[in-house]
């Protein structure tokens, strides 16, 4: 060589180098070192770094900053970039698939014509197929996914809920409350007191006619957990707490989930051995037909309720 | 029909992007709010009603709530750091 | 006649949308929505892969059970148990959100990233 340079640990292309030679480690040291100056020194540094010296720090420093820059922007790029091209996949497959809205598509097999054919008069005596589907073919996913949401409460609980050595989060919140939303806005309260009635009432009317008509336990339970966040907002979190605390959600979950299992258990076993079976159909259209279908409502409508509104209260005031 | 079907979707786009674009988190909450309810009506000329009533309970309700809850609960924690903050410094005050 | 592939076309460009949003911005809430966007996106395209031209919902009127009379049935139901499961993925995410806020006092995830590194150290 005609020129050794001994600052080539120092330029762009030395630090490639290095970079290339001992992984990515030694960079990222580099760069916390550059960032984190208030830090202690590095205790006998692994990697071959050269002492920094002031101005060379202040280059260093200068470097850090644009590569993290161009880093960003190039990551922005790449993400876009990347999909635009998912996007232009997923379309052109799209238009590989069959078209849209035939009949003649292979997804309508002999699955939903037997549960179309079938649904309401042999098997299930909904007349809403798609709860037939959920709640009788399915009931196995409708049990399992009843759980996500216990456990998706347990969870929150476990992150959010406040101990009695946190810092004053819970303390402070009262008066801030009272700050920022007023609890006793007369508006508000005579508004929530017509109105928590007659959600409450459509929540159970969607969730008992959710084998006749269009609805069903999530979404009647959504709609009845809406009136108590309602009834919270508007009357302060003392009064729900009257009627509903830890244990009313410990008990209602648990007592639902444990009738859905074993409701079910009992037609899984009897329906997999050909015993006979007291459930029985009934007349399709009526409230008390479909065999299970109307109870199992109601035990998914208990769960997602409770479960709404304790998600929402663990979020608003860290306990339940 | 068609058109309704175009405007609703158009309108659940628009929001997206107003989502991606926005910086302010409680519009980002409320925009996102009214594309789960252009979307329940989506639901509705797909011929599906009950996936319409659970998305504008709980896609348009519940979900938001969490957000705004969320956030609610974020600026209580500013708050309070601000709080000790200020309450730490009048004791240093005090000290010296 | 009826509806065209519009609703597939919407769907997967609002999963773009939100795919993008997941992956670029900075801020845990945007990408909870954005996450939240992918879902609804792909549940538009299940449900409008279930759509057939001219037919009803799958609700049985007037003792109609022919299979030409009626939707199909299954990808309601699927988008429907989905739906609720966002509810419940959107609350564990926004309460591990609210966690690290607790500690870290920011929203960006590469403060958040640095500053857990430097504690690490």
């Amino acid at each position: 060589m005609a020129r050794v340079r001994d600052d080539m640990g120092d330029t762009r292309w030395g630090r490639l180098q290095r970079w290339l030679r001992e992984g990515d480690d030694s960079l990222d040291r580099a760069m916390i070192a550059v960032w984190d100056e208030s830090a202690e020194p590095e205790p006998e540094p692994v990697f071959t770094v050269p002492p920094a010296r002031p101005e060379q720090k202040k280059k260093n420093q200068k470097h850090t900053a644009k590569l993290e820059k161009l880093l960003r922007v190039f990551s922005v790029i790449a993400a876009v970039l990347l999909c635009v091209g998912i996007i232009g996949i997923l379309l052109h497959t799209t238009a590989l698939l069959p078209s849209f809205g035939r009949e003649d598509n292979p997804v309508h097999n002999e699955v939903p014509r037997r549960y179309i054919e079938k649904g309401m008069n042999e098997d299930t005596g909904a007349v809403n197929i798609v709860a037939g589907m959920i709640l009788d073919y399915r009931a196995f996913d409708t049990l399992g996914e009843s759980n996500v949401l216990f456990v998706a409460v347990c969870t929150v609980m476990i992150l959010l809920r406040l101990q009695a050595g946190d810092p004053d989060e819970r303390l402070g919140s009262d008066t801030r409350d009272r700050l920022i939303e007023p609890h006793s806005d007369p508006i508000l309260q005579v508004i929530a007191r017509v109105l928590i009635p007659l959600i409450l009432i459509f929540g159970a009317y969607v969730i008992l006619n959710g084998h006749i008509s269009p609805g069903g336990g999530f979404s009647g339970g959504a709609i009845m957990g809406a009136a108590l966040i309602l009834h919270m907002l508007a009357f302060g979190e003392k009064q729900t707490a009257r009627f509903f605390s830890y244990r009313t959600y410990r008990a209602v979950s648990v007592c639902a989930l444990g009738f859905y299992a074993l409701a079910k258990a009992y037609s899984f076993f009897t329906g997999a051995n050909h015993l006979p079976s007291i459930i029985t159909i009934g007349t399709p259209g009526r409230i008390f037909s479909a065999g299970l279908i109307p109870y199992l409502n109601i035990a998914v409508g208990l769960v997602v309720c409770c479960t709404m509104y304790a998600l929402f209260s663990l979020f608003r005031k860290g306990e339940l | 029909m068609q058109i309704l079907m175009i405007l609703l979707l158009a309108a659940v786009l628009i929001c997206a992007l107003c989502v991606a674009f926005t910086k302010n988190l409680l519009a980002a909450a409320v925009v996102f709010m009214t594309q789960s309810l252009a979307l329940s009506v989506v639901w509705l000329l797909l011929e599906s009603p009950d996936l319409g009533i659970t998305e504008a309970a709980v896609g348009a309700g519940v979900d938001s709530l969490l957000l705004f809850a969320t956030l609610k609960r974020i600026r209580a924690i500013d708050s309070d750091a601000r709080e000790n903050r200020k309450r730490e410094e009048e004791q240093d005050g005090t000290r010296s | 006649m009826g509806l065209t592939n519009y609703a597939e076309l919407a769907a997967i460009i609002l999963f773009g949308i939100g795919f993008t949003i997941l992956l670029i911005d900075r801020n845990l809430i945007k990408k909870n929505i954005g996450f939240a966007m992918t879902d609804s996106g792909m549940y538009l395209y299940l449900a409008a892969k279930g759509y057939i031209s001219g037919r009803k919902a799958p609700i049985v009127v007037n003792g109609v059970t022919e299979m030409s009379a009626y939707i199909n049935p299954i990808p309601a139901g699927l988008v429907l148990t989905g739906i609720v499961v966002s509810v419940a993925t959107s609350a564990v995410m926004l309460a591990l959100t609210v966690r690290l806020y607790r500690k870290y006092h920011t929203l960006n995830i590469d403060e958040i990233a640095d500053k857990a590194r430097k504690e690490r150290e």
